[in-house]
């Protein structure tokens, strides 16, 4: 996987990943795809290629509970969400509706807003072409992983009738 | 072990369990609202699953728009509504027979001391003040709770907070926990339990628990918990519910680290603009004009807070320049704040009392701010545009410091503030 790099910084909540109103309005993806990131960076969504990374900082996703903020997330075209850590309740939602998320310590002094980045996720690492430089990223547990692969916990489930922990 | 390990070994069939192991634990009760739980009742279809894992152990909560304020919010109360009556399930709380959800799981005694309790909403860590393991998810981990009972869980490291020493007049818990956001940061607890602890916290009633579990989640934390002790039997007793196993940190537990606070200097403190961590002491923000003042929530919406509530404004007006709602937690607390006269105290000072909802906490369907607006709230969260436009302003204090505030018109300690 290879795209853009788009850089933002700690604490990012789910509330500027989308605002209430279009929460409650739509679980629609391609509406709350529109509305991705308008807290921080309206017409974020327009920007964003397909195949693009988030770079962020400590705590990635605080805030609510509510799944629309990975969906929104994913639904514009984001194929990664790479932090420096993120809020639990996030972490979780992200895996569990197929977007992949990677816990990789130092990356915001690594990567620039710009930078071309390459994601391997099976081998566990970010490499940043732009700088040249390769960043390690911390495992994820075998049984997340198979999820991620599957494309969520339902599409895990559909494909073999049980859940992967 | 301490507790949190304790519960979650006994939940998951294991002898012991280490930080950072991955468990797969018997869940004994689920909530979800309606904002998550339409989602995770489509996805309950789309898994192809029939009959919900146990009709007894889900618990379905209209809180967050009620009554419904748009034809999306009433839909989304249908598919909830049509859900309980196919499945089953008793625990519905429809428009005018709950409130709040964290409020509705601990009065009607959904949770008990030792207990897995999972959530489909960040708050629900707030059953920690009963010695519960709760924590938040998502509606997709909810789908698998629904089908089986089970979730796995990553076993928490535990930040122990030992706290001391007795509350000045007019200091509360909110102010407690306010202090701890600042020492930790917004993240400073990710992944983490906190375990309440000391004679300020066994001095301390349910409510104030509840009030200082509740907002573990605006540090990162997982689970906050407090041990049972005589005041947990009592209230559990006046719940009719008393068949349970109490888990105690052993003495040589082991914690991440320990927090050693006191309460004898603490003074009223208030979360600025727009971060949960931006604390100040309210006499260095004091003067600053309030639109609106907010009394209310899973935070701070409980009988306990409306009391101090009513104490100072009694023979008080609200200020001019200043609109102060005031929404009870429940239609219990409603009740009771009603026949102690406390809702008189309010009308009569000008406030405005609406239903149990969360509806103003989170800019949903009421008192919402306009541009430039500034609110002083008893809640848990002031991010940009979190009660309205993403202009207006959000402060987090304790209910006595949004009271004396809600008459002075303006942020205002009240420490100095004369009681009748």
């Amino acid at each position: 996987m290879k795209g853009r790099a788009w850089k933002f910084g700690d604490n990012v909540n789910t509330d500027i990943i989308i605002p209430y109103k279009y929460k409650a309005r739509s679980i629609d993806p391609k509406t709350l795809a529109k509305h991705c990131m308008e807290g921080i960076d309206p017409g974020f969504s327009k920007k964003v290629q397909k195949g693009d990374f988030i770079v962020s900082g400590r705590n990635f996703g605080c805030g609510s509970s509510r799944e629309q903020a990975p969906v929104s997330i994913k639904a514009c075209g984001i194929s990664v969400v790479i932090a420096e850590s993120f809020a639990r309740i996030f972490y979780r939602n992200a895996i569990n509706i197929g977007l992949p998320v990677l816990v990789c310590e130092g990356v915001l002094k690594e990567v620039d807003d710009g930078d071309t980045i390459e994601v391997d996720l099976s081998k566990g690492f970010v490499n940043n072409l732009s700088k040249e430089k390769i960043i390690e990223v911390k495992k994820q547990p075998e049984f997340l992983e198979k999820m991620v692969k599957a494309g969520g916990l339902v599409e895990y489930y559909k494909k073999f009738r049980r859940f992967p922990w | 072990m301490n507790a949190i390990e304790k519960i979650l070994s006994r939940a998951s069939g294991r002898e012991n369990v280490l930080p950072g192991e991955i468990v797969e634990a018997n869940i004994d009760c689920a909530m979800v609202n309606e904002i998550t739980g339409h989602l995770t009742i489509k996805y309950f279809h789309e898994v192809g699953a029939k009959e919900v894992w146990n009709k007894e152990k889900i618990v379905m909560i209209l809180d967050h728009t009620i009554p419904a304020g748009s034809v999306e919010a009433a839909e989304l109360h249908k598919i909830m509504r049509e859900f309980a009556r196919e499945q089953g399930i008793r625990a519905f709380y429809d428009v005018g027979r709950g409130g709040i959800s964290h409020q509705v799981m601990m009065e009607k005694a959904h949770v008990k001391p030792g207990d897995v309790v999972v959530g489909a909403d960040s708050h629900t860590c707030t059953y920690g003040a009963i010695g519960a393991f709760s924590t938040g998810i998502g509606s997709t981990d909810m789908t698998a709770v629904f089908t089986t009972g089970r979730l796995w869980f990553k076993v928490p490291k535990v930040i122990k907070v030992n706290v001391r020493g007795d509350f000045r007049k007019f200091v509360v818990p909110k102010d407690l926990f306010l202090k701890i956001a600042k020492i930790l940061g917004v993240s400073g607890a990710n992944y983490m339990g906190l375990e309440f602890k000391g004679s300020t916290i066994r001095d301390m009633s349910i409510d104030g628990r509840m009030t200082i579990c509740n907002m573990v989640i605006e540090v990162g934390g997982k689970a906050g918990i407090v041990e049972p002790d005589e005041k947990t039997l009592a209230y559990m007793k006046s719940r009719k519910n008393d068949r349970f196993s109490i888990m105690r940190s052993d003495p040589d537990a082991e914690y991440e680290r320990t927090l050693e606070l006191s309460v004898d200097d603490l003074q009223p403190l208030v979360s600025c603009p727009s971060a949960v961590d931006n604390v100040k002491l309210v006499s260095e923000v004091e003067g600053v004009e309030l639109d609106q003042v907010f009394i209310g929530s899973c935070t701070n919406g409980r009988i306990e807070d409306l009391r101090i509530v009513a104490k100072i404004l009694k023979g008080n007006v609200v200020s001019d320049r200043t609109r102060l709602i005031i929404i009870p937690a429940s239609q219990e607390i409603y009740l009771d704040a009603l026949r102690e006269g406390l809702i008189e105290t309010f009308l009569l000072s000008g406030a405005t009392v609406t239903n149990p909802t969360c509806g103003a906490c989170y800019g949903g369907h009421i008192g919402m701010l306009a541009s430039g607006e500034v609110c002083l709230s008893t809640t848990n969260r002031n991010f940009i545009g979190r009660m309205g436009s993403p202009k207006s302003k959000v402060y987090l204090a304790s209910p006595a410091t949004a009271a004396v505030s809600a008459i002075t018109g303006r942020i205002t300690d009240p420490t100095s503030f004369k009681s009748g």
